[in-house]
């Protein structure tokens, strides 16, 4: 008897819980229209004690740095607790305009940015606070002998870059416009993390990516520095977004990255400063 | 002590006599607690599809779907779709025989591998791919020693990685009608002198075709849907690699009119297939 109850109290938790979450899915879908009426109290009161979470959505290339910062802050910051949904920006730039409840916005392109200052998301203007350069992964050991971007258009060489649409491709197609050169790789690549696994695999001899990303991969790549590359720097904004369930501590945040400390921290994983 | 009863039941179930539970069916009216939900999982999966449809850029539509690089991904898909379905139906069906048919140790596991697939994220089938076919792969560094061969970035890579995730459909399905289908017309055919492989080609196959055409028609719509395996194994290069649904996430990225469109060719091709063939063939079995 006890187990069939048990058995029964599960299967009714399961159903609610599948119920809330698709509740909850549909909510977010839904909520688009009203965000910009039913704004949050964003209280702008200077400089409380932050405390409580603050919810970062963050480029995928900021991983390492910005989980290292949200402990910093915890720990100077007791009482709060920093969560990061980390992801390409284009689809955090669509959660947020979607709904979704975040306070703050790093973004791995103004583009990408743009789309959610467009949609009238965004408290203040977005700021500028690393930039990130292009450079080549190779097989570890470079066996291959990469030298320059040219070298990548030897025939027999498998390269991989990103498509032309996500951010880490539209760098790369700069460069190589700019410098002339026509490479056709094996693979245009969804975003900047999958062309460095491929390379990482030994599927590709070898990708275009950014210098965090080859960093962050330690010794399964090696990297080539380019002078190209400073054709197509990308800047990296952050911003407070308005509906800010959490906004002081947000903004204490945004501070934590911009400064000296969280400089420290960013170009310790290949960023370059502004 | 369980013999006598469970052969009892199989007798039963031979004999197909009426059930007397069953025989009066009372037509009555459906009750709300099941209509109401009915409704709105209804409403649920079509909505998605009606909005769509709402959304489509109607007026730029002729001049989206004519453009090249759409019928290339479209040409490509159905393609690789076919070719993974073929592939499904050489290994897939033999496959599907052993599992109803053949009496081995651990059947149970071997079926329970055999749908990995079904429930595995496609990203995570892509990666596995990688790792036992690619050119540093467990298996392709030796395919590529000997004999020159690199699935990854290949159309030959796309069929492979569709196969991956739709033969398990073909499998199971092929599985259920050949476990419905009376084994006595094959032992009939092998005491009246067929070997086991003519009994297979000559009374087992027609007798399951419809259920091997609805496994190939699940299988060919689940390849032509195919995302994460396709992109992860093979990697997305216009027309070798890009189809339509690699075409379709990354045009979303920057011209959401064009992944409108081009979803909506997907869909209008996979309803017309699964409108077309499953009620013919899924009732049949």
């Amino acid at each position: 008897m006890t187990t069939r109850s048990a058995r029964r109290t599960r299967r009714t938790l399961q159903a609610a819980g599948a119920s809330a979450a698709a509740l909850l899915a549909l909510s977010a879908c839904s909520s688009s229209d009203d965000s910009a009426s039913s704004g949050s109290p964003a209280s702008t009161s200077a400089s409380a004690k932050p405390s409580g979470t603050v919810t970062v959505f963050a480029a995928a290339s900021l991983k390492e740095s910005f989980t290292a910062l949200g402990k910093e802050f915890e720990e100077t910051n007791p009482g709060t607790k920093v969560t990061f949904s980390f992801g390409g920006s284009d689809s955090l730039a669509a959660s947020i305009t979607g709904g979704a409840p975040a306070d703050v916005f790093a973004s791995a392109s103004p583009k990408t940015m743009k789309i959610v200052t467009d949609a009238k998301d965004a408290a203040g203007t977005p700021a500028t606070f690393v930039r990130n350069q292009l450079e080549i992964a190779t097989l570890p050991g470079n066996p291959d002998r990469i030298a320059s971007l040219k070298d990548l258009t030897k025939s027999g060489l498998k390269v991989v870059l990103c498509d032309k649409e996500v951010p880490c491709g539209a760098a790369a197609q700069k460069t190589l416009d700019a410098s002339g050169l026509k490479l056709t790789p094996v693979s245009y690549e969804q975003d900047v993390k999958s062309a460095l696994t491929k390379v990482e695999l030994k599927e590709a001899d070898a990708a275009v990516v950014y210098r965090t990303d080859v960093k962050a991969a330690g010794d399964k790549v090696e990297g080539v520095e380019f002078p190209e590359s400073a054709e197509a720097v990308n800047d990296y904004p952050i911003v407070l977004l308005k509906d800010a369930p959490n906004a002081d501590a947000a903004k204490a945040f945004i501070e934590l990255v911009r400064s000296a400390e969280g400089r420290q921290v960013l170009t310790g994983a290949g960023f370059l400063q502004p | 002590m369980t013999g006598p009863g469970r052969s009892g039941a199989a007798a039963d179930t031979l004999t197909g006599g009426p059930r007397p539970g069953r025989v009066r069916r009372r037509r009555a009216s459906v009750p709300v607690p099941l209509l109401v939900p009915a409704l709105v999982g209804l409403v649920f999966l079509l909505l998605p599809l009606l909005a769509l449809l709402v959304r489509t850029p109607w007026r730029s539509l002729p001049e989206q779907l004519t453009s090249p690089e759409v019928w290339q991904a479209l040409r490509l898909s159905l393609f690789c779709a076919t070719a993974a379905t073929a592939v499904s139906l050489v290994l897939g069906v033999p496959l599907a025989w052993l599992l109803a048919r053949a009496e081995f140790p651990g059947r149970g596991l071997v079926r329970a591998l055999v749908t990995l697939p079904l429930v595995l994220p496609p990203v995570v089938g892509g990666v596995a791919l990688l790792l036992a076919l690619g050119r540093n792969g467990v298996v392709g560094q030796w395919l590529d020693s000997w004999f020159g061969v690199t699935l990854p970035f290949t159309t030959a890579g796309v069929v492979v990685a569709e196969a991956f995730v739709a033969m398990p459909f073909l499998v199971i399905t092929v599985e259920g009608t050949l476990r419905a289908a009376d084994p006595r017309y094959e032992e009939a055919a092998m005491t009246l002198g067929a070997s086991r492989f003519t009994a297979f080609r000559r009374v087992t196959l027609p007798l399951v075709a419809p259920g091997v055409a609805a496994g190939a028609v699940l299988a060919w719509a689940r390849a032509l849907g195919e995302f994460g395996a396709t992109i992860t194994f093979a990697g997305n290069f216009p027309g070798r690699t890009q189809t339509m649904p690699l075409a379709v996430y990354l045009a979303l990225q920057s011209d959401p009119a064009a992944a409108i469109a081009l979803s909506l060719v997907l869909l209008a091709v996979s309803i017309a297939v699964l409108a077309g063939l499953r009620d013919r063939w899924m009732t049949a079995s």
